[in-house]
């Protein structure tokens, strides 16, 4: 069964565009990036496929269900983490979590205690006294004590420290394990990259690739670059390409022979080919020329 | 019931503050009148010869040196006033404050639907509008057991049962006006109240606005009209009572529908 199924899905706020014709699907137990610039239309996309918004046009189903008929069922099986996570000021945190889990009718304690202890949040704190990082692990505490088949998580690991990022991982790198889907919306590449086996690339509202990480990656991809170099004139196909003085760097795509050969051509004094990394292969998406 | 209890537990302290204060004003005002009899009968010839003032406040209906004119007329200021801008809060902030304090996108996130949300938080406003008026209305008759007057059983039930009706009818219009508010609607909800109160003290004034009665709550919890009457204008009772359910109808579908920023 399909975890998210995404048709068409269209978002307008009055005439400001939000989304367009998305098309998405995610597999049941995938662990799934979701990535693009500010405003390109992540959240907003998230946003629909929780109810908080109403999708102009097309249609999104979760685990079968329509959502915009089947809202309260699909947000039973949710567990949800915005990347601004606010609660109601003069509570605790162990108030919060208790009044998260009535409202879910399920008993969350002993999972909310573990999850608290890992990753340091103090209970008896109240709201208004947490730091960012605190309240975002309070958001995390929130969206994973029901054990939900279904994590939607935007921007979670900003604004805490690495120790409880990696803390964060592990559970829900053992959550996916166990059969859940994750649907993760992220701008650290390297999370997407470490953890996803597909992701999608989401720029002014449409959805530019859906890919597996490799690819979208571009692994295939050498960066390459010269130094001492003169008079070069590259015909091959090559993108990215940079000269600063006499150092030239571009990105190439085909085999070693064909690079040895299109050296061969020119003239330079040193050189280096190396594999991108996946930084480097995901940022052309967040250009306006990254098409 | 977990939101219900939830907003209650919110809005308790507001609940007291606002309570105390109109009980506090309320008993004053009873307490007092021992001393002021005597000066209320030179107080109401005074008052009667005030022209359209008089007739603005009701008062050409009322003999404010009896217990019943005196406790109308302070009945109407305190409870009324006091208790039409407690509503307007209680209303106006149920559905917006969550937008306003960005808390609306963790409750609806939850599995409980839009529906659900908007009876509960309405459920607790009406609950502690009924709280209100239970400690004044306690407060009331405790005052007035003290000082040992008459008093017209009748006409003190229904004068309560009026403003407790006007406070509902606020509440829900302003509980309606909510669910379309993205931000802070305090000033709403007060500038409607204090408008709703204007609106009937024109009404007063001329007959040519004598159609707002119908409009404005405080057209049926008029404290002269209901001791020189012994009854409640029910013409304006329902016509209020039909646009505080409208509001209530409004507001339910826009906030089933509405986009949560």
């Amino acid at each position: 069964m399909k975890a998210i199924e995404i048709n068409d899905l269209t978002k307008f706020y009055g005439k400001s565009r939000g989304i367009t014709n998305v098309n998405l699907t995610v597999d049941e137990g995938e662990f799934f990036g979701f990535i693009g610039p500010n405003g390109a239309g992540k959240s907003t996309t998230i946003r629909t496929l929780l109810g908080l918004i109403s999708a102009t046009a097309g249609s999104a189903s979760i685990f079968g269900k329509d959502i915009a008929k089947d809202k309260t069922e699909i947000l039973a099986d949710i567990g949800y983490l915005p990347s601004e996570t606010m609660f109601y000021n003069g509570m605790k945190v162990k108030d919060i979590l208790k009044l998260s889990e009535s409202l879910r009718g399920k008993d969350c304690k002993k999972e909310a205690d573990e999850l608290c202890s890992r990753l340091e949040l103090d209970v008896n704190k109240k709201v208004n006294e947490l730091s960012l990082g605190n309240r975002k692990k309070l958001g995390i505490v929130c969206a994973l004590q029901h054990k939900p088949k279904l994590y939607i998580l935007d921007e979670p690991t900003s604004g805490l420290d690495p120790l409880i990022q990696k803390e964060f991982y592990e559970i829900l790198t053992k959550r996916n394990q166990e059969g859940a889907t994750v649907f993760l919306s992220s701008h650290v590449l390297s999370e997407i990259g470490k953890y996803c086996k597909r992701a999608a690339v989401i720029r002014e509202g449409k959805i530019l690739a859906c890919d597996s990480i490799e690819k979208l990656g571009h692994a295939d991809l050498k960066r390459v670059v010269l130094r001492g170099a003169k008079d070069v004139v590259l015909n091959a196909d090559i993108i990215d390409f940079k000269q600063e003085n006499d150092v030239v760097s571009f990105l190439y795509k085909g085999n070693t022979k064909e690079l040895t050969a299109l050296l061969c051509k020119l003239e330079f004094d040193d050189f280096t080919v190396s594999d991108i990394d996946l930084e480097e292969g995901f940022m052309h998406f967040y250009t306006k020329e990254g098409n | 019931m977990t939101l219900f209890f939830h907003e209650m537990k919110k809005n308790r302290l507001s609940l007291l503050i606002w309570s105390v204060v109109i009980a506090f004003m309320l008993c004053v005002s009873v307490m007092i009148y021992p001393e002021m009899e005597g000066q209320m009968a030179e107080m109401s010839d005074m008052f009667a010869d005030m022209g359209s003032f008089t007739a603005a406040f009701g008062m050409d209906k009322l003999n404010f040196g009896e217990f019943m004119g005196y406790f109308g007329i302070e009945c109407g200021n305190v409870l009324g006033l006091g208790g039409a801008l407690f509503a307007a809060l209680a209303g106006i902030s149920a559905l917006a404050k969550e937008e306003k304090d960005r808390t609306a996108e963790f409750l609806l996130s939850h599995p409980v639907s839009r529906i659900k949300i908007t009876l509960q938080k309405l459920l607790s406003v009406f609950c502690q509008i009924v709280l209100l008026n239970l400690v004044v209305v306690c407060t009331a008759v405790l005052c007035i057991t003290v000082i040992d007057v008459e008093v017209e059983i009748g006409k003190i039930v229904l004068i309560f049962l009026s403003y407790l009706l006007l406070q509902l009818e606020i509440g829900m219009i302003t509980f309606g006006i909510s669910a379309f508010l993205k931000g802070n609607g305090l000033g709403i909800g007060l500038g409607l109240a204090m408008l709703l109160y204007f609106a009937n003290i024109i009404s007063n004034l001329t007959e040519e606005a004598k159609f707002l009665k119908y409009i404005t709550p405080f057209g049926y919890a008029d404290s002269a009209q209901i001791i020189s009457d012994n009854s409640l204008k029910w013409e304006y009772l329902a016509t209020g009572l039909a646009i505080g359910a409208v509001s209530l109808i409004i507001g339910f579908y826009k906030y089933s529908k509405k986009d949560i920023s």
